[in-house]
């Protein structure tokens, strides 16, 4: 078999075949990472404006970083990265308990409203997000969270308050622990909470730290949300709208370049996160389409 | 065997004297029955519930037929020589307060049929002698039997009050006037199924607004989720053949797409193809054209550039989910195929694809569904532009990003609930349909 395929392998008309795949591949692969090579090009070229006539930039300088975190006068950064990172962590530690909750629960328990949940979720799932967040507006707005620093709340609560609906993927993981372990532990003695605590959650790893860094990620993403609840309160800009703005008719000569910079700093955190997370993200897809 | 059963039905029939006052004075029957503070928790919860009643509720249920008269008043006072303002009625709020008001009732009535039944259950257990568990007990069971109720409680909550009562608030919305046509955003009224008709209407400027961006938004998911998913799995295929060097290399290359906040590169996309973006700069200094191409204010072009686009943003994700799978595909189904004398495009029809259909059914749903409601993409790319002058729906507008500019932009509220209800509805019909017809649903037996 073997020796076959290596004959196969050397054959003129296979060996063409195979350059012209891997040509194929490479020029796939270059438009893929094009636009990414650009941004970073762009963040540091010297030329201000958003557009230029030369595709890649004549000079380069950080200056464009340097303004990115120092000018605080109009478009003020580094006030919109902490404002991210303390609505980020806070929403990161309710939806990650909140998630394993439900999909422990799910995965795990067997009540009476286990399927009626599940089938809610789904009902829940086809609805438009924005239907909801126009009247979560108003709610949020009769509960006074969105005037000042409240609307810090306003966003944490809104990003976290229904994630015990994205229950799949962790709870198609949580079915692949082999339920015999469950049942020694109550052999044992041990209670339901301490089988959650003591054992599942322990195997779990992976999952947990999924859950962890996507829900410490939507914050940094998200700006429809924040842009509805923020609306003119540049005090309370995350990240995602202060990159948003950049780009708006009245900033974009003198930001465009610092847009860049910005998405550049972003993305790399970002970047990091999800190629080591690729794997577990992978897995809990198997997972979820195997239950 | 029925008899035996604890329903409402049963304890108000054959409940004691306990159970059955506790059809009026909730918590008694627990409390009877020996779970004294559990009755008592009750009962405080239905003073508290007739208190709210008392207070607003019944007033904001009466308020709710009318949603408020009173307009703003504006009485000019001489004495201090300016205008005092009478705060007027605010539909939004009374609507929100009587649907509010409706979800407490509701939980009032859970919470009566499920003490009425614990009553009864207990009155059983006392009469065949068994010990009535104490509190203490029942907090201990919260952690063990009933752990799912100390896990799913906080969760529960946050939906309900943050997905399920604005979706109902919402709604509601659909049937008022609530709109920004006719100045009735702060006053407005009941209005039946008008919006509806308005909608569907295809004479009606909205109308016929509406099917246009019906049309494109299915149109729009079928091409984004079936291009995808094809292109995405050739390519994974063509990553994974044997003799492809490099394997991982070239993956590293189309997942680094992914990495990039999606939000950073639409926008980067949106910069590049504008009229004198990166693209057309490219193209001109290599002199391929020499005027920009119009990507964005052309309609069909801009269809089809979205679409592209889409394809970069959507590949990698699909080589990410497939290539287990297709690793996965039994190696003798393949050999057997190759004896009968079937070329790649055969092996990919007849064996691959079907295959994979059956396989990833439930993950193609999903990504239909998210791509009907795929805001991100139109809106950072197109802002679903180009619009015409008149309309308030572009040409590249799905329904959601639609929706978007009707109620964020225009303020049209009940159009945009309209829009969100009719999208409901059809993802509900698409949804149903393909997964009741898709083979894992009527075949659960393995892939044959």
């Amino acid at each position: 078999m073997e020796k076959k395929h290596q004959e196969n392998s050397r054959s003129p008309r296979k060996r063409i075949i195979n350059f012209l795949v891997h040509v194929l591949l490479a020029v796939l692969a270059l438009i893929w990472v094009m636009p990414i090579v650009w941004i970073v090009l762009t963040s540091f070229r010297a030329e201000p404006g958003a557009y230029t006539n030369t595709f890649l930039p004549k000079s380069y300088t950080i200056q464009n970083y340097v303004k990115l975190l120092t000018d605080k006068n109009v478009l003020n950064f580094p006030r919109m990265f902490k404002n991210t990172l303390i609505i980020a962590i806070c929403s990161c530690c309710i939806s990650t308990s909140f998630v394993l909750s439900v999909s422990y629960s799910l995965s795990r328990m067997r009540f009476k409203m286990r399927k009626p949940y599940m089938n809610m979720a789904m009902i829940l799932g086809l609805f438009p997000g924005f239907m909801t967040m126009i009247a979560q507006y108003f709610i949020l707005k009769a509960m006074g969270l969105t005037e000042g620093a409240s609307i810090r709340f306003g966003l944490i609560i809104v990003y976290s308050a229904c994630t015990g609906l994205g229950f799949q993927i962790s709870k198609g993981f949580f079915d692949t622990i082999p339920k015999a372990i469950d049942e020694a532990a109550v052999i044992d003695g041990a209670t339901r909470w301490q089988i959650f605590t003591k054992i599942t959650m322990p195997l779990s790893k992976p999952i947990i730290i999924y859950t962890i860094m996507t829900s410490f990620i939507a914050p940094w993403v998200d700006f429809i949300f924040a842009k509805v609840l923020c609306r003119a309160n540049s005090d309370q800009f995350t990240v995602a709208i202060g990159l948003w703005n950049m780009l708006q008719k009245e900033y974009i000569y003198q930001w465009y370049t610092c847009f860049a910079a910005g998405a550049v700093l972003i993305s790399v955190p970002i970047a990091i996160l999800f190629l080591y997370l690729q794997r577990f993200y992978v897995e809990g897809m198997s997972g979820a389409v195997k239950g | 065997m029925n008899e035996d059963r604890i329903t409402v039905k049963n304890a108000l029939l054959k409940g004691d004297l306990f159970t059955k006052l506790s059809a009026v004075l909730m918590g008694v029957g627990i409390a009877g029955h020996r779970q004294i503070i559990k009755g008592a928790v009750v009962l405080l919860m239905e003073i508290a519930f007739l208190g709210f009643m008392v207070t607003t509720g019944f007033h904001n249920l009466s308020m709710m037929l009318s949603l408020g008269t009173e307009a703003q008043g504006k009485v000019w006072n001489e004495a201090k020589q300016i205008y005092e303002y009478s705060t007027g009625d605010n539909s939004q709020q009374i609507l929100l307060a009587g649907v509010v008001t409706c979800f407490v009732i509701a939980g009032f009535i859970a919470l009566w049929i499920l003490q009425l039944q614990h009553s009864y259950k207990l009155q059983k257990m006392i009469e065949k002698g068994e010990t009535v568990p104490s509190l203490g007990k029942d907090v201990k069971n919260l952690f063990d039997g009933n752990l799912h109720i100390t896990l799913m409680a906080l969760p529960c909550i946050g939906i309900l009050i943050f997905n399920i009562v604005p979706l109902v608030y919402m709604i509601t919305m659909a049937f008022t006037t609530y709109s920004k046509e006719d100045e009735h955003l702060v006053l407005f009224d009941w209005d039946g199924l008008h919006q509806f008709q308005r909608v569907l209407n295809m004479n009606g400027n909205i109308g016929r607004q509406f099917w246009h961006v019906l049309a494109w938004t299915i149109i729009w998911a079928v091409f984004a989720t079936f291009l995808n998913y094809i292109l995405g799995m050739i390519l994974a295929m063509i990553i994974n053949r044997k003799e492809t060097k490099w394997k991982s290399f070239w993956r590293f290359c189309f997942v680094l797409s992914i990495a990039v906040p999606q939000f950073v590169s639409l926008m980067i996309m949106n910069i590049m193809l504008q009229p004198s973006g990166a693209v057309n700069v490219l193209l001109k200094n290599l002199g391929l054209i020499k005027e920009s191409i119009p990507f964005w204010t052309n309609a069909m072009l801009a269809r089809v550039t979205i679409i592209v686009i889409n394809l970069w943003v959507g590949i990698p994700y699909t080589i990410l989910q497939v290539t287990g799978i297709l690793q996965n595909i039994p190696e003798d189904l393949y050999e057997a195929a190759k004896m009968d004398g079937a070329g790649p495009a055969t092996i990919f029809f007849k064996i691959t694809l079907p295959y994979m259909l059956f396989v990833t059914m439930p993950y193609l749903i999903a990504s239909f569904v998210g791509n009907i409601n795929n805001f991100n993409v139109i809106y950072l790319l197109s802002g679903g532009g180009p619009t015409y002058v008149g309309d308030t729906a572009g040409q590249t507008d799905l329904l959601v990003t639609w929706l978007y500019k009707l109620t964020i932009d225009q303020q049209y509220y009940n159009l945009g609930a309209v829009i969100g209800i009719m999208t409901f509805v059809i993802l509900t019909v698409i949804t149903l349909t393909t997964y009741r017809n898709s083979s894992s649903y009527k075949n659960e037996e393995a892939f044959m």
